[in-house]
């Protein structure tokens, strides 16, 4: 049985950039898990400089939880511990010796194993940091059910990676990562697919799930909407989330007994040469996937989309949770008269400039702020993005002023600081969105906890 | 273009912390920012933005006065020969009406933006582009006959005490623009009403009323023709007469989507709705006035399209927008026809409105989180 819904507000920004449907195989040397990538965790380590690891021996755990440990992704050396401003801990570096030795783990058939004994196995594994929780994105409490488990199997994001493509071939293990799944909560697990690009046989013949259509412009594929739609998040309730890349990672390991992580990710965006998919391991390097592939110039280079993702270096590392590198060019330049002129070129929400009459152009966007920092002045336009039964105005104010009562009340436990990215990008008053979300989110959650 | 802009990067230290002209940074900023869109990039959220700005907003907004502008400044000139009994031609007119109106916009800005700067510099925050509009807007709903120096009053106290005591646009309750043609209605009432101000420099036996001055003294049958009134052939505030050029700017600004239709198009319902009533009810003469005079008469129009819109002050959530443009209409019409003080309703209606329309937005607001809660109760009730 599916189930479908029709998204109508949102936005779907069209980018110059989009990756080749083909996947080239990638060994970097480097690879780093990045403890910002889990938010509220403080790392905590257990390995130093020059210490060996293998694929899954545990780096660091989190002080505040101690049965969270994060576990190497390839086999090699520790090689740096970057920190940065107040010692905080950024990257975990390891020098991969291309051996992908792997610690051993016992491995038991899913369907003899209790709940407790798979959450067990999968915090033991470092695999459990996948599986996310709502509200607040945080990494899931294992003492917690959760009422339903998301998987988005699409991303409408600008120049999302296809998931299709991602686990073509691999149906057998996305079913078993599925029947994981299925154990951790006595509620649904939600596999949500996109009504009219999704056509993979791994997503639609999945077994044991509820299948969700969706369909129109972005935030479409977000958590929050599919939530939204299907079962609201109340005060008190937690759902967990993952992504199809997760979900095989676990079933593969249940599977085989052999932890796994390798990732597709895909290269995209204006200044890459050859966008296209690249087959690597969880926390590359991007030196070699981006060396002599983008264009010259001042690029930024992105880890995840251009909405939500963060910026990294040419010599960056891909985020825990990313399927893609995006290269965009820098926006460093003053333009003259640049809000007069016509704006034939210019990328727009609104009807304010002429490129309104070209709705299908591609665009090369940089990261111009396009304009100074203003009071929040234009009304009625966040709501046309931002397909929620929320006042986005109304709760964004709540969260500037700290009114745990009123961000309550407005819905706050509904969305993500990922749902209001559109509302950032369109917004006249260039505020930034997304950090105040953020910032509500985690007032909320050290109130609660 | 590039010699410029070598020539601001060049100056620009002795306006910052520090530099020599420390004091004047805001007005270095404003003069940059104008110039160029600045080289700020992105650093935290979304790596891409609209290229929309407040600026460019503002701008939009700006070209949709101009028609009425234009417009205001011929038919300056034309009421002016009329009154002399003199028909003129059509250069002639704007000529005499543009040097007439340029003195009232140049007043205008110059007291507005100086004191914007000047907060903008006391507060460290960059110059609004809220006054860029408002500037426009103070001389288009003045009568011609303003003196220079009540316009400067008002301007002055419709900044300080109708915006920036509040925190600069985007946190003021009223209409900026309105605040200040009501402080020239209250403190000077001897030079805002009659029959003298309407027409620039008019014979005294030539009648300058508006048509709202008459239908007030029950003068219907100088009523001028509906043809007349929504074409702008009318004495009247300089950009309120010509209900063409109106709705010329109207469209500007619902194509762009910078104005809000919901308030626009619930303005007139309010209006026409309160009318009909009247003239259903019709007790006396002024009740009987077909009900689409009042939307050509008066500064209605001008009303609905550009001070009712205004997003900072008008409500802000969907429901709130039909509720507070709706209200509008109807108060305006209701004080045309039941104040005897008051020949127009437009400018006190959106101002009492602009005051509630926090009211209307939190309960519409508080139906919002009335869901949520129940939806909240219902789980845990089954």
């Amino acid at each position: 049985m599916s189930t479908s819904y029709l998204i109508k507000k949102g936005l779907d920004i069209k980018l110059l950039g989009d990756s080749e449907k083909t996947i080239v195989d990638y060994t970097a040397k480097r690879f780093a898990i990045k403890p910002t990538d889990f938010i509220g965790v403080f790392p905590k380590m257990m390995v130093s400089e020059g210490d060996l690891v293998k694929v899954g021996t545990p780096l660091f755990f989190d002080k505040n939880r101690s049965n969270l440990i994060f576990t190497s992704p390839v086999s090699g050396k520790v090689e740096a511990l970057n920190r940065g401003a107040k010692r905080r801990l950024l990257e975990v570096i390891i020098e991969s010796d291309g051996k992908n030795e792997t610690v051993k783990v016992e491995n038991q058939k899913v369907d003899g194993l209790s709940r407790e004994a798979i959450i067990e196995k999968l915090l033991q594994t470092g695999l459990w940091p996948m599986l996310r929780q709502r509200p607040y994105s945080v990494i899931a409490n294992p003492a917690e059910m959760p009422k339903a488990i998301f998987v988005p199997a699409f991303d409408t994001s600008p120049l999302a990676p296809d998931f299709d493509l991602i686990v073509h071939g691999r149906g057998e293990e996305f079913q078993q990562g599925l029947d994981v799944l299925r154990k951790l909560t006595n509620g649904n697990v939600h596999l949500n697919v996109d009504a009219k690009n999704t056509t993979s046989k791994v997503f639609l013949n999945s077994k044991n799930v509820q299948i969700n259509k969706f369909g129109g412009p972005h935030p479409a594929g977000n958590v929050s909407v599919h939530a939204s739609k299907i079962s609201p998040i109340n005060k008190g309730e937690v759902i967990w989330y993952l992504y199809p890349q997760d979900v095989l990672t676990i079933g593969s390991f249940f599977m085989s007994g052999k932890l796994d992580f390798t990732r597709i990710v895909a290269l995209a965006g204006s200044e890459v040469l050859k966008p296209r998919y690249y087959k690597t391991t969880l926390g590359a390097s991007i030196r070699r996937m981006v060396d002599g592939n983008v264009t010259k110039g001042n690029n930024r280079f992105i880890s995840g989309n251009v909405l939500t993702g963060e910026k990294i270096e040419t010599d960056g590392f891909i985020g825990y949770y990313d399927s893609l590198v995006t290269v965009i060019p820098e926006g460093d330049y003053a333009e003259f008269f640049g809000w007069l002129l016509p704006g034939f070129k210019k990328f727009s929400f609104s009807k304010v400039f002429l490129s309104w009459m070209f709705p299908n152009r591609k665009y090369r966007l940089d990261t111009n702020l396009h304009g100074g920092h203003r009071n929040l002045v234009m009304t009625g336009k966040y709501e046309q993005v931002f397909p929620f039964d929320i006042y986005p105005m109304a709760l964004l104010k709540a969260i500037m002023v700290e009114d745990i009562d009123a961000m309550e009340n407005l819905g706050i436990y509904e969305i993500d600081a990922e749902d209001f990215a559109l509302c950032e990008v369109i917004d006249t008053s260039k505020t930034e969105m997304q950090a105040i979300v953020r910032k509500g989110l985690e007032l909320m959650r050290k109130e609660m906890s | 273009m590039k010699a410029l802009r070598k020539l601001l990067d060049k100056q620009k230290p002795h306006f910052e912390k520090g530099g020599r002209f420390e004091k004047f940074h805001s007005a270095f900023d404003s003069v940059e920012t104008l110039l160029f869109v600045p080289d700020k990039v992105t650093f935290s959220g979304s790596h891409i933005r609209d290229a929309i700005d407040m600026k460019r907003t503002m701008i939009v907004v700006f070209v949709s006065l101009i028609p009425t502008v234009l417009f205001g400044m011929w038919n300056i000139g034309y009421q002016h020969f009329i009154s002399h009994g003199i028909v003129p031609e059509l250069w002639t007119s704007f000529f005499y009406g543009f040097w007439k109106m340029l003195p009232i916009i140049i007043v205008s800005y110059a007291v507005g933006l100086g004191i914007e700067i000047i907060f903008a510099q006391y507060k460290g925050h960059e110059v609004n582009e809220g006054f860029f509009v408002s500037g426009l807007l103070i001389p288009l709903i003045v009568p011609p006959e303003t003196p220079l120096w009540q316009i400067a009053i008002a301007v002055a106290f419709a900044v300080i005490f109708g915006k920036e005591v509040f925190g600069g646009t985007g946190m003021n309750i009223v209409n900026p623009a309105l605040t200040a043609r009501a402080f020239l209605f209250f403190a000077y009432p001897a030079d805002m009403s009659g029959d003298k101000v309407w027409i620039a420099d008019k014979l005294d036996a030539y009648s300058g009323a508006t048509p709202l001055g008459n239908a007030l003294v029950g003068n219907f049958d100088k009523i001028p023709s509906p043809y007349d009134m929504f074409m702008g052939f009318i004495p009247g505030s300089i950009g309120e007469t010509s209900v063409l050029m109106i709705l010329l700017g109207a469209a500007i600004l619902l194509i762009t989507g910078i104005g809000n239709w919901r308030i626009m198009f619930s303005v007139f319902a309010g209006g026409i709705v309160m009318a009909l009533l009247f003239n259903w009810w019709g007790a006396n003469e002024y009740m009987k006035l077909p009900f689409y005079y009042h939307l050509i008469m008066g500064g209605f129009a001008f009303g609905a399209v550009f001070m009712a819109t205004d997003p900072v002050t008008a409500a802000q959530t969907k429901r709130g927008m039909y509720i507070y443009g709706f209200l509008i209409g109807v108060i305006a019409i209701l004080i045309r026809v039941f104040n005897p003080a008051y020949p127009e309703g437009v400018m006190l209606s959106i101002l009492l409105m602009n005051v509630f329309a926090p009211l209307i937005d939190h309960y519409v607001i508080e139906s919002n989180i009335k869901k949520r809660l129940k939806r909240m109760k219902d789980l845990v009730s089954n």
